[in-house]
């Protein structure tokens, strides 16, 4: 019974696949839409079933479907674990999932690739579900470059503009870069544990067994990069804005909610690894643990000053999602596992409605997606507005929203652990608020600032849209009850699955002072929003009128001219000298010897010529030399 | 036997064959008439069996002119398909000039 419900939980949304992209051309548009989001609400359905079984029960559900692979002693079975940690994950990705699937019918309608469209939001929730639900660190791995290359057809869906290709080539080369990092953790866990299995491992460790420490360190270190990638942390972080080529829909879904927090999820669900019980152990991966909580602090704050200055509503939305894993990596770094977890599900809920926000605002304005050419929508699209405003509040931490008591907790976890860090993760809070609202207020307040033609056809999105808006908006209103101070659901749901706790920290004065701090410092983020985008009613200057730090920023640091420089071109030079030098030598070489060949068949059929005497000739002249060469030559 | 190699010498013989073989050899060379090429190769042939015969003698050993014989044998058959042939030509040609089998080119 349970390993048919989960088999329905993986197949139902590859079942949507293969219809949609087998027979989808010839269906209607709202049909291959409806069967798409059905597939998907079939998987949510079994997860929340599960959900609640293994919440009563709090027994995982482990199943083994058959023996994968078997050499010597090192054996890969083919199974799937449900237990509290990928529950959780499948609930969020499912159930967001399915909102997105309704969203999409409305917002993707006037495309005529759209069953193709389903097709590929469809396969990709099926290699996530397989990534989450995966027994071993190889299922999880399938499901890895699954969605790695879901998301590369997704971004690359408008295919016939060059520019949407280049940023989908960007994205997978960048992942695979990761996925090598991630690839090589596996053999060296391999190699140390003879297993892949999340148990067996965690079992091993908590035995006291100890494998050479410098080895696990390095597989950590790779599982990280492999992460890095995924999640888009530095340095590869430079695919994820590009990423906001492909139809929003799939910003929301892939590059916001789900895929690109599978690299939280995998540290997650390595966490014995990374934190282990064994101090000998423990000590070694202290190292990597201070490097995945730098580098996320740094990618906080890094995007976050990206964030201040773009004006394409989207970008901001992909370098705040940066910022915000980069938070998470901080709060992973730092041990607080089901920390991170819950800044993720809340970061799910309000930047899946900020990026669907973005999506109707864009789709109102027939594909305008600069703000400076926005304004003033907050009158027309009033359910837009309020949806966007809560999750707003929610991202910028100011309570009750959910992201403050996420927010919140990782910047006292930090405050607890390294002060250096923690004033770096509130500068990247306090941008976020500043930037956020600078959105919203260039976005929804003032007048509208584009041509008249797009003011005549301003418009409330349709019902469809505005759906999954009100919901994910309540969600990220709400959220925050899942990990409430006092209560801590979350931590002792969690409890199973991770390996040594974070520390709990009192609601003491303290915590109360660090919670003000924060909330005051997202007040003035919002506060110098306010004094520039509405006391003063500034609007970003056009791209020429740019200087100085605002450049810098504008330009992203010029990372990726960085790249370009650094890698892109030498890779271009040596593969120009491969095509000018090496090819040509090569092929000069061959076709030389043909064309040898060819000119001394040419001139030799001359020697043919049907003369009799001249043949006798030739063959005297033979002889003559052999006996020459025999008798004489000695 | 061994009078007659004692008279005349063994290298006499040989450079008779050489210069009976050489003679072959132009004729076939120069000569254009078919016929006449035929009996430039039966010369070198005969040549050859002198040599075959004569050093058959010198070294005591009959071995060489069974040989002799067989070779003989052969070129009769030999002979006796190249004649055959040229009367082909000839039908087909009215002569036999070799300058005029070029259809025989590849």
């Amino acid at each position: 019974m349970e390993t048919n419900l989960a088999l329905l939980l993986l197949l139902a949304p590859f079942a949507g696949f293969l219809l949609n992209i087998f027979i989808g051309k010839k269906l209607s548009r709202t049909l291959a839409g409806t069967l798409g989001t059905v597939a998907v609400g079939v998987s949510f359905a079994v997860t929340v079933y599960f959900f609640l079984q293994v919440l009563n029960t709090h027994q995982p559900i482990m199943i083994n479907l058959f023996e994968w692979m078997q050499l010597a002693n090192f054996k890969v079975d083919f199974g799937f674990q449900l237990d509290q940690l990928s529950l959780l994950w499948l609930m969020f990705v499912t159930g967001i999932g399915t909102l997105i699937h309704i969203y999409s019918i409305s917002y993707m309608h006037d495309d005529e690739n759209m069953h193709k469209f389903f097709a590929y939001l469809n396969l990709f929730i099926f290699f996530m579900i397989t990534l989450v639900m995966g027994s071993n660190l190889l299922i999880m791995f399938i499901g890895w470059e699954g969605v790695g290359l879901c998301s590369y057809l997704l971004i690359g869906f408008w295919y016939k503009n060059q520019d949407y290709n280049d940023a989908a080539k960007k994205a997978f080369i960048m992942n695979r870069i990761g996925d090598l990092g991630f690839l090589i953790g596996i053999f060296i866990i391999g190699y140390l544990f003879h297993s892949l299995d999340y148990t067996t491992i965690r079992t091993m460790l908590d035995n006291g067994w100890t494998p050479d420490a410098t080895l696990l360190s390095i597989a950590a270190l790779c599982l990280f990069i492999g992460a890095c990638g995924k999640s888009a942390q530095l340095p590869l972080y430079t695919w994820l804005p590009d990423a906001m080529a492909g139809p929003t829909p799939v910003s929301a879904l892939i590059h916001a909610a789900t895929m690109v927090t599978a690299g939280i999820f995998m540290i997650t669900r390595m966490n014995f690894l990374f934190s282990p019980t064994n101090a000998e152990l423990a000590a070694a991966m202290g190292i990597i643990t201070d490097v995945i909580a730098i580098v996320g602090a740094v990618t906080a704050l890094v995007a976050a000053c990206i964030g201040l200055v773009q004006n394409d509503i989207k970008k901001v939305l992909a370098y705040s999602t940066v910022s915000q894993l980069g938070l998470m990596f901080l709060a992973l770094g730092l041990g607080a596992y089901e920390i991170a977890v819950f800044h993720v599900i809340t970061h799910a809920f309000f930047k899946a409605c900020l990026f669907l926000g973005s999506g109707s605002v864009i789709h109102a304005l027939h594909g305008e997606q600069d703000m400076r050419n926005m304004g003033g929508l907050k009158k027309v699209m009033k359910v837009t507005f309020i949806t966007f405003l809560i999750s707003t509040l929610a991202i910028s931490g100011l309570p009750p929203f959910s992201g403050f008591f996420s927010k919140d907790e990782i910047l006292m976890v930090a405050f607890h652990e390294n002060k250096v860090l923690w004033v770096i993760a509130s500068l990247a809070s306090i941008m976020t608020a500043f930037y956020m609202f600078r959105l919203l207020y260039l976005t929804f307040f003032k007048d509208f600032r584009g041509t008249e033609e797009q003011k005549h056809h301003l418009h409330e999105s349709p019902a469809l849209i505005t759906f999954p808006l009100i919901v994910l908006a309540i969600l990220a209103l709400v959220g925050g009850v899942l990990n409430m101070p006092g209560s801590n659901w979350l931590n002792h749901y969690l409890a199973p699955v991770i390996a040594t706790p974070a520390e709990h920290h009192e609601l003491d004065y303290n915590a109360y002072a660090l919670m003000g701090v924060a909330v005051i410092g997202a007040l003035i983020g919002i506060g110098i929003a306010y004094a520039k985008y509405i006391k003063q009613s500034a609007v970003p200057p056009q791209d020429d009128e740019i200087s100085g730090v605002h450049k810098l920023l504008y330009n992203k640091f010029y990372v990726d001219e960085f790249y370009t420089a650094i890698i892109v071109k030498p890779i271009y030079a040596i593969g120009s000298f491969f095509k000018n030098v090496t090819e040509v030598a090569f092929s000069g070489f061959i076709f030389g010897l043909g064309r040898v060949t060819t000119m001394l068949g040419t001139e030799g059929k001359t020697l043919q010529n049907g003369s009799i005497g001249f043949y006798l000739f030739a063959f005297v002249l033979g002889v003559c030399s052999i006996i020459v060469y025999i008798f004489l030559a000695k | 036997m061994d009078n007659i190699l004692q008279e005349i010498g063994i290298e006499n013989y040989i450079y008779l064959s050489t210069l009976l073989f050489c003679v072959g050899i132009f004729g076939v060379l120069y000569r254009r008439n078919a016929i006449v090429m035929f009996m430039s190769i039966e010369i070198m042939l005969n040549a050859v069996n002198l040599l075959l015969v004569a050093f058959s003698t010198y070294h005591q050993d009959a071995a060489g002119q069974v040989f002799v014989f067989f070779s003989m044998a052969v070129a009769a058959a030999e002979v006796a398909v190249g004649l055959a042939i040229l009367v082909a030509v000839y039908r087909n040609l009215n002569n036999i000039d070799i300058d005029n089998l070029k259809n025989l080119k590849g």
